[in-house]
């Protein structure tokens, strides 16, 4: 029998004799693992969600035509600027078509790069719904719906209908939650809308789109690319937006600073257009560390003091077995053996709770109006939690064992044996 | 022969509440196989110098030596295996672990030693039991013995790892007449049949002339 054989064996006894002790403070530990696992879980899963109701379909980089007013203006270029003082007053941007220019060059190129997942034109237009006497301004996007729904889930924001709906009929059209609220419609119905010229076409209702936030819902609708630039009245390169999704978000930045180098374009990157989300759920995670860290501090406590009464309870013990030859390291060994038992069997029990607990929140129904496509409560189930809820229950529960440990090891026992 | 055990000139003096100089210049030898008792009145230093010959004290000046070899400024890892080579404890209270069997409490020094497996030190222990005649108590949990019982089961664990000297520190202190004449013929017995040293410390006036010699203290010095 090697040293730490007998070590182990004299642990165990001593903690099997103290079931009641040792499953308060397994139990400790526990309690600790799945309240981390728990918390992390549920509070990354509606981070997800909320990131997800806003990155998701937010692409990583915006390709549009700016109309600013040009920044050299001509007389400029022909007076030189150096030598003369020239002044302009009340300069307005010149009147530029909202279309990019050359579109589908820009488009194709982009494809082909290696950090773009997937590049989407869309084609904006501003109209009327009609009815009856009611107009309703509003908006029409024409997308590449497969496109769409396979970089930005556009899926999942259609509550009736089928997307599909756009690809099968020309004039389909998915319609925003808030105008069919508004002009009693539903899918299958047709509607009348307006372009800016005053021509009017009707749009056979294949869908109804709902994103969760009302302003959008309102306004927005979606048709085809061609459909929309039909009602724009202008040719197949008339593209007013370029949606790009990267491999990486982090690149965002750094590539719509390239592309409105390379192309005459503005490009918004989705840190700029989204800057206060990472912000929310990045305090999110901190407080739900903050939180989890201090439960499973409390518990370290728990056995901190669990097994100082031990060794106040085993000084004899301790005497005895280093007066018949065993090291004050065997002893602290005996101790942190116990601590670290205790350790793995509440972190094993904690990670069960925790993951059951998880399954029933995730079970839990959960309606919302603003988000129609979650049922039940958001649940992350990254095993990254499970790691470093096992790696910090042994952590803590090796320090709480060790200070008491080392005492052990310290204690004198002939002052144990003559103190009788 | 060389004696067995040997101190000389050992000091100690306690430094808490105030010093106080607790050993005055100790010097004497245990011979092989001798049977000897330690006497005095509270206080006149026997156990503190039982401690320190059990090498579990180290803090005195002065030279202890141990079967021919100086021990006094071994490291305490080293002192613990020499300890649990050549010298068993009896106390006056018993000191089982009450979780474990009495099989198990004779066995663990042995097991820390390591000189032997689990089996032949099982079958040592089993034997030692024998010789207390306590044989038939082996799997039951120490806590569960009489308090007789329990002192010879803290011979067998001294006897486990057949050392050269047992000490004892009032080993009759806690029994009555009956049990305390048990004790002593154990111990007499061990002495003749297994070339053990005694070397015990006792209050017991009828125990101690029974033994080979009696060390008498007073205030720090070997008087006799």
């Amino acid at each position: 029998m090697s040293n730490l054989s007998i070590i182990w064996d004299i642990s165990k006894t001593h903690l099997f004799s103290k079931k009641k002790q040792t499953m308060v403070a397994a139990l400790g530990v526990t309690f600790g693992i799945s309240m981390f696992i728990i918390m992390m879980s549920f509070m990354t899963g509606l981070n997800q969600l909320l990131d997800g109701l806003v990155l998701n379909r937010t692409p990583h980089v915006q390709i549009y035509n700016n109309t600013d007013p040009t920044e050299t203006q001509p007389t400029d270029s022909y007076f030189n600027a150096a030598t003369n003082l020239n002044y302009i007053h009340s300069i307005k941007p010149k009147s530029r078509l909202e279309r990019i220019h050359n579109a589908l060059p820009i488009l194709s190129e982009l494809k082909k790069n290696k950090k773009v997942n997937g590049a989407t034109p869309q084609t904006i237009c501003k109209v009327f719904y009609i009815a009856g006497s009611n107009n309703l301004n509003g908006i029409i996007s024409g997308i590449d719906v497969t496109q769409e729904a396979r970089l930005f889930n556009f899926k999942d924001y259609i509550v009736e209908g089928d997307i599909n709906s756009l690809i099968k009929k020309k004039n389909g059209v998915l319609l925003g939650s808030g105008i069919a609220e508004k002009l009693s419609l539903s899918v299958g119905d047709k509607i009348q809308i307006l372009n800016p010229s005053g021509t009017s076409f009707s749009l056979s209702i294949g869908g109804i789109y709902q994103s969760g936030m009302a302003e959008i819902d309102d306004i927005q609708s979606y048709v085809n690319l061609k459909m929309a630039q039909q009602i724009l009245g202008a040719g197949s390169n008339y593209i007013s937006r370029i949606h790009v999704k990267l491999n990486d978000m982090e690149d965002a930045v750094p590539f719509s600073k390239l592309i409105e180098n390379i192309y005459d374009v503005s490009a918004m990157d989705i840190k700029e257009a989204n800057a206060q989300f990472d912000t929310g759920s990045s305090i999110r995670t901190l407080i739900s560390y903050a939180v989890s860290i201090t439960l499973l501090i409390v518990a370290g406590f728990g056995i901190y003091n669990i097994l100082n009464m031990f060794i106040y309870e085993k000084m004899n013990d301790i005497a005895i077995l280093k007066a018949t030859g065993f090291t004050g390291r065997d002893v602290m060994l005996i101790f942190i053996f116990q601590a670290l038992i205790i350790g793995v069997l509440g972190a094993a029990l904690g990670l069960g709770v925790g993951y059951g607990a998880s399954v029933i929140i995730d079970n839990i129904p959960f309606n919302s109006e603003a988000l129609p496509t979650v049922k039940t409560y958001p649940v992350n189930y990254d095993p990254l939690f499970y790691i470093t809820g096992i790696i910090f229950a042994l952590v803590s529960t090796f320090l709480a064992g060790y200070l008491p440990a080392r005492k052990a090891k310290k204690l004198d026992p002939v002052e144990i044996i003559r103190g009788q | 022969m060389k004696p067995i055990l040997e101190t000389k000139d050992i000091n100690k003096y306690f430094t808490d509440p105030v010093e106080f100089h607790v050993l005055k210049d100790i010097s004497l030898k245990l011979e092989r196989k001798e049977f000897v008792s330690i006497m005095g009145k509270s206080g006149c230093g026997k156990s503190t110098l039982l401690y320190i010959l059990s090498t579990m004290d180290t803090n005195y000046t002065g030279e202890l030596i141990i079967d021919g070899k100086n021990v006094s400024h071994e490291s305490k890892d080293n002192l613990a295996r020499i300890r649990s080579e050549n010298i068993g404890f009896v106390f006056q209270f018993h000191y089982l672990l009450p979780e474990f069997t009495v099989l198990k409490n004779i066995m663990l020094p042995a097991l820390k030693l390591g000189k032997f497996d689990h089996k032949t030190i099982k079958k040592n222990a089993l034997e030692k039991l024998e010789i207390l005649g306590m044989q038939e108590q082996a799997d039951k949990k120490a806590s569960r013995l009489s308090g007789g019982q329990k002192q010879r089961v803290a011979i067998a664990r001294a006897l486990i790892n057949n050392p050269k000297i047992i000490m004892g520190d009032e080993p009759t202190g806690n029994l009555d007449s009956k049990n305390a004449n048990i004790v002593f013929d154990i111990l007499r017995e061990l002495s003749n049949e297994l070339d053990m040293s005694m070397l015990i410390v006792t209050h017991d006036k009828d125990f101690a002339k029974k033994t080979d010699r009696i060390i008498e203290m007073e205030d720090g010095y070997i008087i006799s």
